[in-house]
C-alpha cells in the first residue's frame, strides 16, 4: 500500500513540476498589470466558458488525440514520426479531393468515402518515409521534415490551382468543400461532430487493444527495444517498422480530414496547425503509454482553446506554445531527474 | 565573367554563410558524439534575440554575443539532459527546437518589422583581396560575419585532424571508452563542445538577422534552415570541407530558384519552394550506403574507390549514446 503510494508520488512528481514551472514562466511573461490569476482564467473561460467554447475545446481534441494515438504506435516501434504533420496534411487533402470530385450526393456514402480517403492519403504519405527508412536507412526524422514542408507546397499548388475559389487568383483558401462532405455539428452551441468524436474514440480503443492483444502489438515493442535481437528472434522487423508508420499516417490522415471537413470546411495552408507536432509533444508527455493520451490531448486541447483569449489580455497566442512546450521539456528533465534519484537506491535494497 | 553572374555567385555566398556557420556548429557538437537536435527553433530565437538585444542597446555586437549565449545555454539544457539525466537527446532536442521557435514567435513581437537601418554587422570589403579578378568580388567583399564563417571552416578543419585536443575531440565521439582509458575526460569534453556548437549555432542565428537578412519577422523566415543544415552534416560526412560544400549546394540551389523566380521562366513557386526539400531527401539516400554502392558500378573500375571514399558518410560511432564509463 505504501510502496503504491510513493510510486504514484513519483509519477505525478513531474507532472507537478512541470505545473510549477509553466505558473513562474506566466508570471515572468505577463506585463506588470496582469497577473497569473488574469491568464489562467484567460484559459478556463476560453475553454469553459459555457457548452460554445467547450465545443471548441473537443474540435481541437478530436485531430489531436487521433494523431497522438497513431504516434503511441510508432514510438513503440522505435520511430520517430516527426513527419506526421505532413501525412495530416495529406489525409485532409485526399479527403477534399475526393469530396470535389464526388460532389453533391448522399453525405452517408460521401463522408465515409472522403474518410477512408484520407486514412490512404495519411498512409501514402507515411509509406514514402517508410520506405527511405526501411530500403535506404534514411533517418524518417529528415524525410518527415522533408515531407511536411513538401505537402505544405501542395496544398498551396492545389489552393492556387484546381481547386481555387471561382474568383480569385491569389486566394488564401480554396473553394468551399461540397456540403455533402462536410461534418455538422451538434447544434449551433455544442459545435462538435459526431462522427469525428466516435471515429477518435473508436480508433483510440482499437489502438489499445491491438497494441496490448495482438501478435503486431508485441512485434513493435520487440522492434522498438532492440531490432537485431527482434531479428534474430524472427519478428518481420522491416514489416513491423513499415506498418507502424502506415497505421499512424492513416490515424493522422483521419485528424487532417477533420480539420478539412470539420473545421475549416475549406482548404488553406498549413491547415494542419502544427497539430501533428503538438501530437509528438504530447506522446512524449506520457512517455508514450497509451492510455493517457485521451487526458493529455484533452489538457493540451484546453490550453489551444484558451490560448484563443489570450489576445484580451494583450499577449501574443504563441504563449499557448511557450507553454506547453515548457511543460513538457519540465516534465521530461523531471522524469529523467526522479529515476536518476531513484535508481541507485533501488540497487542498494 | 558578366557582373550579373559574379553578381548571383556572390549572393550565394553571403547567403549561405548562416547555414554554414549553423552546420559547422552541429559539426562540433555531433563530432564530440552529442546530437543537438534543437537547431531549427534555436536559430529562430537567436536570430530574434540578436536584432532584438541590437535594436535595444544599439549595439551589434552585444546583440550577436546574447544570441551565442542564448545558442549556448540550449545546448547546455541538452547536454545536462543527455549526461547527467540520460535522456534521449533526440526527445530533449525535438521539445526544444518546438519550444524555441514559439519562445521567438512570443518575445519577437516587439521587435517584428522593425527598422533595420543601420542594423547589419560592419561591411568590409578587404583590402588587396578584393581586387582578385571574380574571387574578389564573389568572396572577399562582405560583411565580417561572412569571414569568420571562412576562418571557422579551417580553424575547425585544423583543429579536428591536425591538433591533439581535436583527436581526443573526435575520439569522444568514435569510441569515448577508449579514450576514457587513456585518461580523457569524456562527458567534460562532451559538455565543452556542445556548449560551443551551440554558440555558433547562436552565431549563426544572428548572422540572419544582423546579417544577411536584417531584422525580424512572424513567422520566422529562416523556418526550416535549421533542419537543413541538420541534413548538411550528415551530406558533409562531419568533415568542415565538405559541410560547407552542402551548405553552398543548397544555397546556391535557393539562389537559382530565386533568379528563376524573378525571370519569365514560369515556373510554379510551389515548385521551386519544394526543391530544396527534395534535394535534402536526395542528398540523404545519395550518402546512404546503399544507394553509393549501385551508383559506383557505373564508374570506371579505377575510379570506383576514390569515388566511393568521397561519398562516403559514416558517422561518429558514438553518436546520439550516452557514455557512463566514468560512473564509480
Amino acid at each position: 500500500m505504501k510502496r503504491t503510494a510513493t510510486n504514484l508520488f513519483f509519477l505525478a512528481l513531474p507532472l507537478l513540476l512541470g505545473v510549477i514551472v509553466v505558473a513562474i514562466l506566466i508570471v515572468l511573461v505577463v506585463p506588470p498589470n496582469t497577473t497569473l490569476g488574469d491568464v489562467l482564467q484567460a484559459f478556463w473561460n476560453g475553454a469553459f466558458r459555457n457548452l460554445r467554447r467547450f465545443s471548441g475545446v473537443l474540435v481541437f481534441w478530436i485531430p489531436l488525440t487521433l494523431v497522438g494515438i497513431g504516434l503511441v504506435i510508432t514510438f513503440r516501434a522505435g520511430l520517430w514520426n516527426i513527419g506526421v504533420e505532413g501525412q495530416m496534411t495529406l489525409g485532409g487533402l485526399f479527403a477534399a479531393g475526393l469530396a470535389f470530385m464526388l460532389g453533391e450526393g448522399s453525405p452517408l456514402v460521401i463522408i465515409p468515402l472522403c474518410i477512408f480517403g484520407a486514412m490512404l492519403g495519411g498512409a501514402l504519405w507515411a509509406s514514402v518515409a517508410a520506405f527511405l527508412k526501411v530500403r535506404f536507412g534514411v533517418s524518417e526524422i529528415f524525410s518527415g521534415v522533408a515531407l511536411n514542408a513538401i505537402a505544405n507546397q501542395i496544398t498551396l499548388q492545389l489552393i492556387a490551382g484546381p481547386w481555387k475559389p471561382g474568383d480569385s487568383d491569389k486566394a488564401q483558401y480554396s473553394r468551399p468543400v461540397p456540403d455533402a462532405a462536410r461534418l455538422l455539428g451538434v447544434s449551433q452551441d455544442f459545435n462538435v461532430s459526431v462522427v469525428g468524436l466516435v471515429v477518435t474514440i473508436v480508433a483510440v480503443v482499437l489502438v489499445l487493444l491491438v497494441l496490448a492483444r495482438t501478435r503486431w502489438g508485441l512485434n513493435l515493442k520487440a522492434v522498438g527495444k532492440n531490432p537485431r535481437s527482434a531479428l534474430l528472434l524472427g519478428v518481420p522487423t522491416t514489416i513491423t517498422a513499415f506498418s507502424a508508420l502506415m497505421v499512424c499516417g492513416a490515424l493522422a490522415g483521419i485528424a487532417g480530414s477533420q480539420r478539412i471537413l470539420f473545421t475549416y470546411g475549406d482548404v488553406r495552408g498549413q491547415f494542419a496547425g502544427g497539430i501533428g507536432f503538438l501530437g509528438l509533444l504530447v506522446v512524449l508527455l506520457i512517455s508514450a503509454r497509451g492510455v493517457w493520451v485521451p487526458l493529455i490531448a484533452f489538457l493540451f486541447a484546453i490550453m489551444l482553446n484558451g490560448g484563443t483569449q489570450l489576445q484580451f489580455l494583450n499577449l501574443d497566442s504563441s504563449l499557448t506554445g511557450v507553454l506547453q512546450g515548457a511543460l513538457v521539456l519540465a516534465v521530461l528533465l523531471a522524469n529523467g531527474l526522479r529515476d536518476r534519484l531513484r535508481k541507485p537506491k533501488q540497487a542498494k535494497g | 565573367m558578366d557582373d550579373a553572374l559574379l553578381n548571383i555567385l556572390r549572393t550565394l555566398v553571403l547567403s549561405a554563410t548562416p547555414l554554414v556557420i549553423a552546420a559547422l556548429g552541429e559539426t562540433i557538437t555531433e563530432r564530440a558524439g552529442v546530437i543537438n537536435l534543437s537547431l531549427d527553433g534555436s536559430l529562430s530565437l537567436t536570430a530574434m534575440v540578436a536584432f532584438g538585444v541590437a535594436f535595444a542597446t544599439g549595439n551589434i555586437l552585444v546583440g550577436i554575443l546574447a544570441a551565442m549565449l542564448v545558442g549556448a545555454v540550449i545546448a547546455l539544457i541538452i547536454a545536462v539532459a543527455s549526461i547527467e539525466l540520460r535522456l534521449d537527446q533526440v526527445a530533449v532536442g525535438f521539445v526544444l527546437t518546438l519550444l524555441a521557435a514559439d519562445m521567438s514567435q512570443f518575445w519577437g513581437v516587439p521587435y517584428a518589422g522593425k527598422p533595420t537601418a543601420g542594423m547589419t554587422a560592419a561591411y568590409l570589403p578587404l583590402p588587396l583581396l578584393k581586387d582578385l579578378p571574380i574571387v574578389g568580388r564573389v568572396f572577399f567583399d562582405h560583411n565580417i560575419l561572412v569571414y569568420v564563417s571562412y576562418a571557422l571552416v579551417f580553424g575547425i578543419w585544423f583543429w579536428l585532424f591536425s591538433t591533439r585536443p581535436g583527436l581526443a575531440h573526435r575520439a569522444i565521439g568514435e569510441r569515448p571508452a577508449a579514450a576514457f582509458a587513456r585518461g580523457t575526460p569524456v562527458n567534460r569534453l562532451r559538455y565543452i563542445y556542445t556548449i560551443v556548437g551551440g554558440s555558433l549555432v547562436g552565431l549563426a542565428g544572428a548572422s540572419y538577422s544582423v546579417g544577411v537578412n536584417p531584422g525580424w519577422a512572424t513567422p520566422p523566415p529562416m523556418q526550416g534552415d535549421g533542419w537543413i543544415a541538420l541534413a548538411i552534416v550528415i551530406f558533409g560526412g562531419w568533415h568542415p570541407f565538405r559541410v560547407v560544400l552542402g551548405a553552398y549546394l543548397f544555397a546556391g540551389l535557393r539562389a537559382l530558384a530565386g533568379a528563376i523566380q524573378s525571370s519569365d521562366i514560369a515556373v510554379p513557386v510551389t515548385l521551386l519552394n519544394t526543391i530544396p526539400w527534395l534535394l535534402m531527401i536526395f542528398t540523404l539516400l545519395l550518402v546512404s550506403g546503399g544507394v553509393i554502392e549501385r551508383l559506383l558500378r557505373i564508374l570506371p573500375r579505377g575510379m570506383q574507390n576514390r569515388a566511393r571514399n568521397f561519398l562516403r558518410s559514416d558517422p561518429p560511432v558514438a553518436l546520439g549514446t550516452r557514455f557512463d564509463g566514468e560512473q564509480r
